[in-house]
């Protein structure tokens, strides 16, 4: 009987660290609740060009994450709408707030930066902001800046 | 026309195994909720495959987090991206490394010895001894096993991927000085919950359910010889090793492959 018990022990300790870990990797590595991408309202922005912006990039205000962007549309003026999803804490943000769309470091992944405007009024549900800023395009640039050269007349 | 009919008997030969592994699996499946009145048959297999195979996975994972602490951060203080350490040493282990190399050493420790098991039972005529007194050895004997290694695999592979992380942590902030702030903080922004964490956790319970079921299998299917039985071992960890890799790309490519 000793022995059997002492191998329920065994077995239930088992368990327990299994689900210690998989909480670990939920909670701790995956910071799920954290970031959870349901929980907030949401905001229309609409660009002409998104460059590599990707649904899951990060929101932020003042480098802040706020929030993540849960959706990418094209509407029928062929701009790219992007729906932020802003947690509901920061509920206080200017109706003028703009968007641009900015690179994490010099190779790393592509984030939408809030800059408060100076309204009154504040973004809800539903709302669009008015000003944004497309992503910078590498060879957009390069092909302004030779294109630019030839016609000044090198 | 020696050597076709050869080909063919042989490709009969495994097509009939396939079918027998196949209704073999669906009889142990009939059998499972047999086992609700008997938990103590489980637990007793949870026992001898789960806790007995936890020291080689708990090593083999600090080993392996270690590992890719110290090969990440090589290869990428080049690119002056050594912050993205924590975020690599996650993504390999939670996607990867965690479910494959786990169910691999589950295969070679806990399958093996499964296999041997049943086999050395058939092979002493224990199982016909069973049978004799009316008790259903599929679930006496198989069924707690198979379903012992379902549930041990998955909690296996999360203890393997937890502690391979701290082992990336504990040579990449303690030995390497990367930064134990960024560390984390990269990690948890580009790590997701559903395609990281719970992809892994639904490779690793399809891997149990395939080791387990190669094991329990080939033990029962052994030729009831010493030699057999040394086969079948033989087999089970070969097999279930090359199902691992096979479905591990099969999964992967379902689960990640649109990108």
């Amino acid at each position: 009987m000793a022995k059997q018990t002492t191998l329920e022990l065994w077995v239930g300790l088992f368990g327990v660290a299994g689900l210690l870990a998989l909480s670990m990797l939920a909670f701790k590595v995956a910071n799920l609740g954290a970031s959870d991408i349901s929980q907030g309202y949401r905001v229309a922005a609409r660009f002409d060009n998104i460059g590599q912006l990707k649904r899951r990039a990060p929101i932020t205000l003042a480098g802040v994450r706020i929030g993540r962007v849960s959706d990418i549309t094209i509407d029928d003026d062929f701009y790219a709408v992007v729906t932020l999803t802003i947690s509901d804490k920061y509920d206080k943000l200017p109706l003028d707030t703009s968007a641009s769309i900015l690179t994490s470091g010099l190779l790393g992944q592509q984030y939408v930066a809030l800059e408060p405007g100076a309204e009154e009024e504040y973004l809800k549900d539903g709302s669009e902001l008015q000003v944004t800023q497309s992503a910078l395009v590498l060879e957009k640039l390069i092909s302004q800046f030779l294109y630019g050269k030839s016609e000044t007349g090198n | 026309m020696n050597p076709v009919r050869r080909l063919g008997r042989w490709t009969i030969a495994r097509i009939a195994r396939l079918g027998r592994a196949s209704l073999f699996l669906y009889q142990i499946l009939m059998r499972l909720w047999r086992l609700a009145p008997r938990p103590g048959l489980l637990i007793q297999q949870i026992y001898a495959v789960g806790v007995l195979t936890l020291l080689i996975i708990l090593v083999s994972g600090l080993f392996i987090g270690m590992v890719l602490g110290l090969q990440g951060y090589n290869t990428l203080v080049d690119f002056g991206a050594e912050s993205a350490l924590g975020l690599l040493v996650a993504k390999s282990l939670t996607r990867e490394l965690g479910p494959v190399v786990a169910a691999l050493l589950f295969a070679g420790r806990a399958g093996s010895a499964l296999t041997a098991e049943i086999g050395l039972m058939k092979a002493t005529e224990q199982l016909a001894g069973i049978e004799m007194m009316a008790v259903d050895p599929l679930t006496r004997i198989v069924a707690p096993r198979f379903l012992a290694g379902i549930i041990a695999l998955p909690l296996l592979a999360a203890l393997f991927t937890a502690v391979g992380v701290l082992g990336g942590h504990l040579v990449g902030v303690g030995l390497l000085a990367v930064d134990a702030g960024v560390f984390w903080s990269q990690m948890q922004s580009g790590m997701d919950f559903y395609d990281d964490v719970l992809n892994g956790v639904i490779k690793s319970v399809v891997f149990g359910l395939v080791v387990s079921w190669i094991a329990v299998f080939e033990g029962y299917d052994c030729v009831p010889t010493s030699e057999g039985v040394s086969r079948a071992t033989t087999r089970t960890v070969v097999n279930a090793s090359l199902a691992i890799l096979g479905l591990d790309f099969i999964l992967t490519s379902l689960m990640f492959g649109e990108g």
